[in-house]
């Protein structure tokens, strides 16, 4: 059984540990900085990139305005080009039909695309409790699987790990999973990279069955599409006689038109490509090419909680670039693992939360995982103001109030932790309107400053634990104006 | 595991599904706040991007295309009508191919230089035969300058999915008259979703090592282009 995101502890407690690894910061750093400045690059050659962008986010939103009547639309149109549409409400109603769909070709094998949603849905360890095993087919979800590691990041899910890990981890467990890794591997991009290339050949020749997910599906057409760079996607979408596609209902665009914006977007913010080197559309089954079942399986699992909530549903425009990852200070320093979700970074702080509910301390502590700086908004390919959601869901965590979890409206009470924040604002509420006790209370706060701890005792340790206190000055402002009026002392 | 969910397209197992009912119902009512009079069309998109990026004369477009094809790390070559069989013959001999996989489609004359054994595409063709196959040569459908794509869609001169995917060399060639657009709005256009369509930009590559670039990992790691000017005709 391969580790699960199951029991994670919230953020501060994580990110504590993790960005104490020095190992790990080094990769993050070396790979973040490499892309920004090549996405920055990739961007800068459309002089249109604003409006494709505007254009991107508003597609996003007239889908998920009439989000029933598109799944509808496109539930038509796959059946009519020879798939068949299953309706998952949840991970394990997902989980079951996929496992259902293997046992019925009789397989217990299938070969994966990498795809983020059944990473979300616990696809893996389901098969593995039917008897059937998942090969993971993309180098760095290779390197996960390998490694019995977990992804930290959206489009390379072994970014924490450095070329010499990978060689190591070739080394010591391919040969567990099949082909073992070539005598006298070394760390070279090239080499590692042929090493899969052998592994995983004899997995796709000899494949019936392929999982995968998909970037985009048309509304009008029923096409779906997978972006890609290997070729192990091709491999799993064209050589097996069954595939099954698990995607969120929020993938969904209306026209074949509307992929001329997300085409351009995707690649440049991604993998700051002009364009990825694989790019497959298909449109259900075709007659002696490719596959003769596809199924698809179109997920909620909080989607519809989320799309519920009118500040946060932006965040399901997301086309899961990462671009918001690679630039954000926190996930830079903290890592993926952090988060505890396969979406880690700033859109995972917000999409977490709302596909899974604020249901325990670690989703309650996303939304606090930033610095609101906004590089993140900035780099959005579909405008996406993570900030602006952040702030939301900070107020739902720390007031309370209505949400929706699997479909239900739900008042939920302010979380615990955040009681003595709440107090301590309260009071300093009170203090800013009464000029008379502030004065007091400041003069006080001067002549004890010596004797001020560092750190507050009590409940307050764990808000000072992570933040360093001011230094009280010797002399309060107003006191210094009385005694001076702005003029030399 | 029952077959409750349908493990077959059989009929009804859409239409009476609790779990479709249930994920409209609730998506519905999440969106209560969208007015009912307001039909999807009514939700503005702007579409004022850009349908090229500059303007250019159709050989510039052709300059762009190679230009970017390159930088990707496609091997990019010209030729005429009368120059592509011993264009061909001379890329397949210097790969050391001995035997190439065709489309059934592929234009009379295109090989007739090249001694090598063709293995024509056929649905009896498995996975595992390509497997041993050195090379394969197609046409194809559109190509992009902008990006440095070629895009193919299954016609007589491509083929099947698996004939450019399985083997290690693909020689692909673009009639620059009528097969090079500008941009991907302009490929889109042109392209039918109702085929199989698959745009290749570059050899097969991967980021996934510190999100560097590397050439190579399954599809074919060498992506030769062939710029076919064909005479009048």
């Amino acid at each position: 059984m391969s580790r699960t995101y199951v029991g994670m502890p919230a953020f501060p407690r994580a990110a504590a540990v993790s960005a104490g690894d020095t190992t790990l910061r080094a990769n993050l750093r070396t790979a973040t900085h490499t892309i920004r400045a090549k996405r920055a690059e990739a961007v800068a050659e459309l002089d249109d990139w604003d409006r494709l962008r505007a254009a991107g986010a508003a597609v996003k939103d007239r889908t998920l305005r009439h989000l029933d009547h598109y799944l509808l639309q496109l539930e038509e149109n796959v059946t009519r080009a020879g798939g068949t549409v299953h309706w998952a409400a949840d991970a394990a109603e997902a989980n079951r039909i996929v496992t259902g769909l293997v046992q019925a070709t009789g397989e217990s094998e299938v070969v994966k695309v990498k795809s983020m949603v059944t990473q979300e849905i616990g696809l893996n360890d389901a098969l593995e409790r039917a008897g059937i095993r998942a090969y993971e087919t993309d180098l760095a979800e290779l390197i996960v699987q390998l490694g019995d590691d977990l992804p930290s990041h959206i489009l390379v899910p072994a970014i924490h790990r450095g070329r010499s890990e990978i060689r190591d981890i070739f080394r010591e467990h391919m040969a567990d999973w099949g082909r073992p890794a070539p005598e006298g591997l070394t760390d070279r991009p090239a080499d590692l990279a042929e090493a899969a290339r052998l592994h995983l050949r004899e997995k796709f020749l000899r494949a019936k069955v392929a999982v995968s997910g998909a970037n985009f599906m048309v509304a009008e057409t029923g096409t779906l599409v997978v972006v890609e760079s290997e070729g192990n996607g091709r491999m799993c979408l064209t050589l097996p006689d069954t595939l099954i596609s698990v995607v969120g209902i929020e993938k969904t665009v209306p026209t074949w038109r509307d992929l001329e914006i997300y085409l351009q977007l995707l690649p440049r913010s991604s993998t700051a490509e002009r364009m990825n080197p694989y790019t497959s559309t298909w449109t259900g089954t075709t007659a002696d090419d490719g596959p003769r079942a596809f199924h698809l399986v179109l997920l909620d699992n909080g989607r519809t909680d989320t799309l519920a909530d009118q500040v946060g549903r932006q965040a399901l425009r997301c086309i899961r670039c990462s671009a918001c990852l690679n630039v954000c200070p926190v996930y830079e320093r903290a890592g993926g693992h952090a988060y505890g979700s396969p979406y880690p970074g700033p859109i995972g702080a917000i999409l977490t939360p709302q596909l899974r509910g604020l249901t325990s301390p670690l989703e309650e502590s996303l939304p606090f995982a930033s610095s609101l700086c906004g590089a993140c908004y900035e780099v959005c390919p579909v405008a996406i103001d993570i900030p602006d959601v952040l702030v939301h869901l900070r107020e739902r965590v720390v007031q309370g109030g209505e949400t929706t979890i699997r479909g239900t409206r739900t008042v939920i009470k302010p979380a615990k932790g955040h009681t003595m924040e709440r107090a301590m604002m309260r009071t300093t509420g009170w203090v800013l309107d009464h000029p008379a006790a502030l004065r007091r209370g400041q003069r006080l706060a001067a002549r004890a400053r010596r004797a001020l701890p560092r750190r507050l005792p009590g409940p307050g340790r764990a808000w000072s634990d992570t933040r360093d206190l001011p230094e009280v000055p010797p002399e309060s402002f107003r006191d210094w104006w009385e005694r001076t009026r702005g003029g030399d002392a | 595991m029952t077959a409750a969910h349908g493990a077959g397209p059989g009929p009804g197992s859409r239409t009476s599904h609790p779990s479709r009912e249930r994920i409209l119902g609730r998506i519905r009512r999440a969106l209560a706040d969208v007015p009912s009079y307001e039909r999807p069309a009514d939700h503005p998109v702007p579409r004022d991007y850009l349908r090229t990026h500059g303007s250019r004369t159709p050989a510039e477009s052709v300059d762009l295309l190679a230009d970017n094809l390159s930088d990707y790390r496609a091997t990019v070559h010209r030729t005429d009508t009368a120059g592509l069989p011993a264009l061909l013959a001379e890329l397949l001999a210097r790969r050391g191919t001995r035997s190439v996989a065709v489309p059934p489609g592929l234009p009379g004359g295109w090989l007739t230089d090249a001694a090598v054994e063709p293995v024509v595409d056929s649905p009896s063709l498995s996975a595992g035969a390509l497997d041993a196959v050195d090379s394969v040569v197609t046409g194809c459908a559109l190509a992009i300058a902008e990006t440095g794509t070629v895009i193919l869609d299954g016609g007589p001169d491509q083929g099947r999915r698996r004939i450019t995917l399985v083997p290690d060399h693909h020689v692909c060639v673009v009639r620059v008259a009528d097969q090079v657009v500008d941009s991907v709005p302009q490929a889109l256009e042109r392209l039918s979703p109702a085929r199989p369509l698959t745009w290749i930009s570059g050899p097969s590559a991967t980021s996934d090592i510190e999100l560097d670039r590397v050439e190579g990992v399954h599809g074919p790691r060498t992506l030769e282009v062939v710029l076919l000017v064909e005479d009048d005709r």
